[in-house]
């Protein structure tokens, strides 16, 4: 073992003059080996943005939040058989939460229900068209995730009397009042005006999935005196413990039957949701570009790895009467096979750190140009790039290093 | 004609080799290139392998250097049976027991003199403040002290091969196998490496000479002719006396 540290060691000092010596060629080779590394590295930066962003957008669900709604989040080939079922009710909150109450060991916490329609919004001169507007209880807050950055969310008082109060999104906010705070101004939504008391902390937006950034929510009391027509209503039931997930999700369908009246022998007539059930139905997509992404970049190392071995290949042939040589002064087979894997794996690190730092640069420039794109450059993607680097000089180079280290000494010093 | 005794105490026995054979298959035909060598070298000596191309004396060089290993017969390096060796056991023997001098350095072209010097003390497992120590010592030996960083195309040939035989004592061998070391030098450089070999040879170091001019094998005390993979001739001579005229 100490031997074999010892010949490794040598084995680096003897690369490093090997490199030193043919620069030009050294770096050429290791050109194909940088370019490979900086594609995994931006293709895995970029897959990791796109987890990230899934998983922002995703969060806004909430993973201990149920939905209870007309249709199933994914999917469906029988839409037919969801097309007439009944509409979800707002009014369906207040049952559950008295049955929640009655019950004394609920998994739930709270129902909370809403009802959104696209609307636009007016402040001065200034409008937001299409914004998602979103009528709920001050129970809404349980179940999300967001904060405010200014103000507060509306209070129980203003949820029961209708008030025209509205807690915008960060976009929205940006968009209606650029040089002011939105706080107690006076919003016009369909013609009605309505005082501002919060902002939402900002949360991007990711490749156009769901944001809070674009929405805004106000007492649903309100919500339905104003625009009642063709809104889509859910409810929304917040879990206790989110380990237990199935069984607030089979007590909910419970408690749904019984809001519906369901006789036993008919099927359900509502779909509970939740954020799992959503992911799932992304994942495949999600990891089907993974795939296809790190393959093609993939392929771009595979071509550098290829440059190495052909390279260590030629070294090893120009080098045939050293090769020789230190075998007639006592080189051993492993120490060739560890002089010449060392050196093309030395290569492939010196490449590989080169790599890194192109992509590290890149990747802070892109941060900078696309703020929204969640760009992480994470240790473990240094780690993996290294590693990548590592194992393409440790296979490239086995060959050629193998052909070398069975060189038969006679033959080896006769070569001219 | 003298025997070696007359000239100098026997020394042990260092190479014993008996009954030596080697065939190399060169496409369908079997070329016997040696074909039953007995030879022994004891401690001490100063030995020429003389012979035309073709008789076999390279392969009974590599066969000697533990280069390569023979298709049959016995061959003992100091009492050890190196014939049924495998690669890396022979490397080892290679490294410890045997000094090489070839005809063209083979230094590597890259590293100074010292690192050249040091090479077979890296295969040695030594630690680099001794290597660093022996190897100068050894340069210093062979008078180039004064060319440690030397790279080998900053020396002439005669400083080459001068460090190449630094190289070759470095790790205080058995035998110094040299193969036509004065071959690619002028006759003038040429006789100051005999000099040093003559120097090492008085040291009490063993020296195997393998050459075709018989102006060098002169050098030697003894004279092994081999002609078609057989010994023709052995015989024990005093310095500067023509062993031989069979071949001049």
């Amino acid at each position: 073992m100490k031997r074999l540290i010892y010949e490794l060691g040598e084995s680096w000092k003897i690369a490093a003059a090997q490199m030193r010596a043919s620069k030009t060629r050294s770096i050429l080779t290791a050109l194909g080996v940088i370019i490979g590394i900086v594609a995994v590295t931006l293709m895995g930066t970029a897959i990791n943005g796109i987890q990230t962003g899934f998983d922002k957008s995703m969060s806004v669900l909430g993973d201990d939040v149920l939905y209870v709604t007309q249709w199933p989040w994914k999917r469906v080939d029988d839409w037919w058989n969801y097309r007439d079922r009944k509409k979800i009710k707002t009014e369906y909150a207040e049952t559950i939460n008295r049955m929640i109450e009655k019950a004394p060991n609920s998994n739930l916490v709270v129902a909370v229900p809403t009802s959104s329609l696209m609307r636009s919004i007016k402040y001065g001169g200034n409008e937001v068209e299409n914004v998602f507007t979103l009528g709920t209880t001050s129970d809404f807050i349980i179940t999300s995730t967001v904060d405010c950055k200014e103000g507060r969310f509306f209070n129980e008082i203003e949820s029961r009397g209708a008030a025209n109060v509205v807690v915008i999104g960060y976009d929205v906010a940006d968009a209606l009042f650029p040089s002011e705070s939105p706080i107690n101004k006076s919003v016009l939504i369909n013609g009605q005006l309505f005082k501002v008391i919060g902002v939402n902390t900002r949360q991007g937006t990711f490749l156009g999935l769901f944001s809070w950034d674009s929405m805004v929510a106000m007492p649903l009391t309100a919500f339905n005196k104003y625009f009642s027509t063709k809104s889509e209503s859910d409810v929304r039931v917040k879990l206790k413990d989110k380990t237990k997930l199935a069984d607030a999700k089979d007590e909910l369908t419970g408690l749904m039957r019984r809001v519906r009246g369901l006789p036993p022998e008919k099927k359900d007539d509502f779909t509970i949701n939740e954020q799992q059930a959503f992911k799932s139905t992304l994942d495949p997509v999600k990891n089907t570009i993974a795939f296809a992404g790190l393959f093609i970049t993939g392929l771009s190392l595979f071509v550098g790895a290829i440059g190495i071995m052909n390279i260590t290949f030629v070294s090893v042939k120009e080098r045939t009467k050293e090769i020789g040589t230190r075998k007639a002064l006592g080189a051993r087979r492993r120490t060739i096979l560890l002089q010449f894997l060392i050196e093309s794996t030395a290569l492939c690190l010196v490449g590989g750190f080169i790599g890194l730092s192109f992509a590290f640069l890149m990747c802070s420039g892109l941060g900078k140009a696309f703020p929204d794109f969640p760009i992480h450059f994470s240790v473990g993607l240094v780690l993996m790039s290294m590693i990548v680097s590592v194992m393409t000089g440790l296979i490239s180079g086995f060959a050629p290093a193998w052909t070398a280290s069975r060189l038969d000494p006679v033959t080896a010093l006769r070569y001219e | 004609m003298q025997t070696l005794d007359s000239i100098r105490p026997p020394g042990s026995i260092v190479i014993d080799i008996e009954n030596l054979t080697k065939d190399y298959v060169m496409g369908e035909e079997i070329v016997r290139a040696l074909r039953g060598v007995s030879l022994q070298i004891r401690r001490n000596e100063y030995l020429a392998i003389m012979g035309p191309s073709g008789s076999g004396k390279s392969t009974l060089m590599n066969m000697l250097g533990c280069l390569d290993t023979p298709t049959s017969g016995r061959y003992e390096f100091n009492g050890k049976h190196v014939a049924k060796m495998n690669d890396d056991e022979l490397a080892a023997i290679r490294n410890r027991e045997i000094g090489f001098v070839f005809q063209t350095f083979n230094l590597l072209p890259r590293s100074d003199s010292l690192r050249n010097v040091e090479l077979p003390l890296i295969y040695a497992g030594l630690d680099p403040e001794t290597r660093e120590e022996r190897a100068t010592q050894a340069l210093r030996d062979v008078g180039l002290g004064d060319r440690l960083h030397h790279k080998p195309n900053e020396l002439s040939g005669g400083q080459r091969q001068r460090v190449a035989i630094a190289r070759a004592l470095v790790n205080q061998p058995s035998i110094i196998l040299a193969d036509e070391p004065t071959g690619n030098l002028d006759s003038k450089t040429g006789a100051e490496i005999m000099s040093i070999l003559e120097t090492l040879y008085e040291h009490g170091h063993t020296i195997i000479l393998v050459t075709h001019e018989s102006d060098i094998a002169r050098h030697a005390r003894r004279t092994v002719h081999l002609r078609d993979g057989l010994i023709e001739s052995d015989e024990f001579v005093q310095p500067g006396e023509v062993p031989s005229l069979a071949y001049t």
